[in-house]
Order: structure tokens, then C-alpha cells, then sequence
């Protein structure tokens, strides 16, 4: 733990493999020194093919150091989940005196500074690591991440 | 009108559950045509679980109702079904309130609000070969529920000519033509489940 809280990072995919392996190779090029959290929520609870709520709510507390939580995607459900579960987030943040929520809100609900990056899978993965290891904030991050768009291969 | 309360939500829910349990290998295999080959049976799991929940621990009011149907197919269904479904369902049960009986057209009018949100979460359009082209006229014809079940029926048979235009089917191109969208078929047996229970009551 550093004094100040690094923006964490949290990478969803449909495959469990691509999520941690994604997170291994932006843990290897981000290089030595203090790195932000990075937590891989890949697959469905079985170890199939799809998205998991519960895996994208747990990987984004434990990646949550209190500087927010970046989150990057793959593609169509893992991008709607992630969506359909901010919208909730905002919508009890909102109201919060619903007390029957608030029994959920315990473990189920996402950290308080979580946002979906827009960003590549991979190449932002890195770039959001490297500069949230910076300690720079998430608005940043979440720059340098959506920024990766712009690199042209060819 | 009739007025609409929680048990009624139930049923509907129990029902589509079992709809979605017979018709899971047809659903799935809409899927294997021109997506990834789980429609069925991951909407089932997620059916199964609202059932479950809704059995165990019946909520009070229709809102409720609605919205822990939504919460649970966005953590149980695993596929774009969960958080599309889910947010229609979540955001109807919004839309209704804290009331313990609303007027059909009040349902109605959440699920409009709800069907508008999915459309937002997605970003397709009516015509882009989606579950919008049955859940559109389905709405639309709300409070009338068989008008509404027959109307989703039609958009879904309708897709088969169209072009996908959104999700992994957009990617075929032509080659989406000829086949019906699973997450059009699914919102029909939805609006089926609902004219079924209605005509019950």
C-alpha cells in the first residue's frame, strides 16, 4: 500500500484466459516499480464463454484503493453488463434511502469512482496501467486508455 | 381497466420462465445460426433464478417485482441477454413505483419506458434485427396484451428477412439474412407469457 491510492484496473472479458492473461502482459510491459491494482474478471462462474456480474462487482473492489476504477471491456455482453450495472450504481447512488437496497449494496454494488473506458481491450489495458501506476487520476487514465484507439498499425 | 399487482407479475414471470424452458434448444439453435450458440440456455438460467427468487421470497408490489427480475437475469444470464432483458424489467419496475396495483396502461407504460432503455443500452434501432423489432410493436400496442403478444410475434418472424445490424450477427452480414433473431424470438414468448396470464385472470 502507497500512501496515495492508485486508480485500479479492471478487465472484462468473455474469456477468463484473455482477462488474466491480458492482465499478466500489461503487469510485464508496465515495468518495474509500484503498479495500480489490475484485476481480471473473465468468463462466466463456470469457466465458460461469457460475463459475470459477480466476477465484474468483485474484481472492481478488490481493485478499488479509493482513486476510482477503471473499467475496459472486450465486447457486447461484458460492454452491456458493465453498462447495465453503472446505470444501477447511479440509480440507488440516487436514491439512496431505499433501505431494502442498501441490505445488497454491501457486496453487490460497485466501488463509488467506477467508469466503463472507452478503450481496445489490450492496448488499452496497458496504457490505462502504466499511467495509473503514475498515480495520475482517472479522468488520466481513462484518457491515455481511449487514446490507445489512435495508435495505427498499419 | 384491470388493474395489475404483483401476483399478476409473478405468473407472467413463472410463465415466461417455463416458455423459456421448453423453447431453450429451439432458442439456442436461432443462436448457433448467427450468434454464439447459448441464447437458450442462458436465458433460462436466468428465468430459472427469477422464478426461483420470486417463489422464495415474493415482493409486495409490482415495481418490486419487476425490478428483482431485472437485478437477477443481469447476474445470472451471462450473454447480452441479461443486461438487455435486465434493464428492461429493472427499469419498468422503476417506472411503476411503490404502488400495490397499477392500472394496465401504467404497465404498459413502464415497459415502454423499459423497451426505450434497452434500446439506449444497445444502441439498435427497430430494422437492425434485434429483440427492438419485436419488443417495439409490442409495446406499442400495450395495454391490449394479445395485441401485443401478436405484434411481437410478427417482428420476430419479420427479422427473418433482415440484416443484422448489431451484436456478433452484424458481422455476417448477408449472411444474418434468412434466419430469426434469437433475442426477437425470446421477447415474443415474453409478450406470449403476458397475453397468456392476462387472458387467465
Amino acid at each position: 500500500m502507497s500512501d496515495t491510492p492508485l486508480v485500479g484496473l479492471v478487465l472484462v472479458s468473455h474469456s477468463r484466459e484473455v482477462a488474466e492473461s491480458v492482465a499478466r502482459l500489461a503487469r510485464g510491459l508496465a515495468g518495474g516499480g509500484v503498479l495500480a491494482p489490475v484485476e481480471p474478471a473473465g468468463g462466466t462462474p463456470d469457466g465458460g464463454l461469457g460475463t459475470s456480474s459477480e466476477a465484474i462487482v468483485a474484481a472492481a473492489r478488490r481493485a478499488d484503493g479509493g482513486a476510482g476504477v477503471a473499467v475496459i471491456a472486450d465486447l457486447g455482453s461484458a460492454v452491456l453488463t458493465v453498462q447495465a450495472l453503472l446505470a444501477e450504481h447511479a440509480e440507488n447512488a440516487e436514491n439512496s434511502e431505499h433501505a431494502e437496497n442498501s441490505e445488497h449494496a454491501e457486496n453487490a454494488e460497485l466501488p463509488r469512482d467506477t467508469r466503463l473506458v472507452d478503450a481496445p481491450f489490450l492496448e488499452g489495458a496497458v496504457a490505462a496501467l502504466v499511467t495509473a501506476s503514475t498515480g495520475a487520476g482517472l479522468d488520466a487514465v481513462a484518457a491515455a486508455a481511449g487514446e490507445a484507439y489512435a495508435f495505427r498499425k498499419a | 381497466m384491470a388493474q395489475v399487482d404483483a401476483a399478476f407479475l409473478r405468473r407472467w414471470l413463472g410463465r415466461v420462465s417455463e416458455a423459456v424452458g421448453r423453447e431453450a434448444g429451439r432458442l439456442t439453435e436461432l443462436d448457433s445460426a448467427i450468434g454464439d450458440a447459448d441464447h437458450g440456455h442462458n436465458l433460462r438460467r436466468g428465468f430459472d433464478a427469477v422464478a426461483a427468487g420470486l417463489e422464495n421470497e415474493p415482493p409486495a408490489t409490482p415495481g418490486a417485482v419487476l425490478a428483482f427480475a431485472g437485478r437477477t437475469l443481469i447476474s445470472t444470464v451471462g450473454g447480452a441477454a441479461g443486461p438487455l432483458y435486465g434493464t428492461l424489467l429493472r427499469r419498468a419496475g422503476k417506472a411503476l413505483g411503490e404502488e400495490r396495483e397499477v392500472p394496465d396502461e401504467r404497465l404498459g407504460e413502464a415497459l415502454r419506458t423499459g423497451v426505450d432503455a434497452v434500446g439506449q443500452l444497445g444502441g439498435a434501432k427497430a430494422g437492425d434485427k434485434t429483440m427492438l423489432d419485436a419488443l417495439l410493436p409490442a409495446v406499442a400496442a400495450l395495454p391490449d396484451y394479445a395485441a401485443a403478444a401478436q405484434a411481437a410475434r410478427e417482428g420476430a418472424e419479420a427479422t427473418v428477412a433482415l440484416r443484422a445490424r448489431k451484436g456478433r450477427a452484424s458481422y455476417l452480414g448477408e449472411r444474418s439474412e434468412g434466419h430469426m433473431d434469437p433475442g426477437a424470438a425470446s421477447s415474443a414468448l415474453l409478450f406470449a407469457a403476458l397475453a397468456e396470464v392476462a387472458a387467465g385472470e
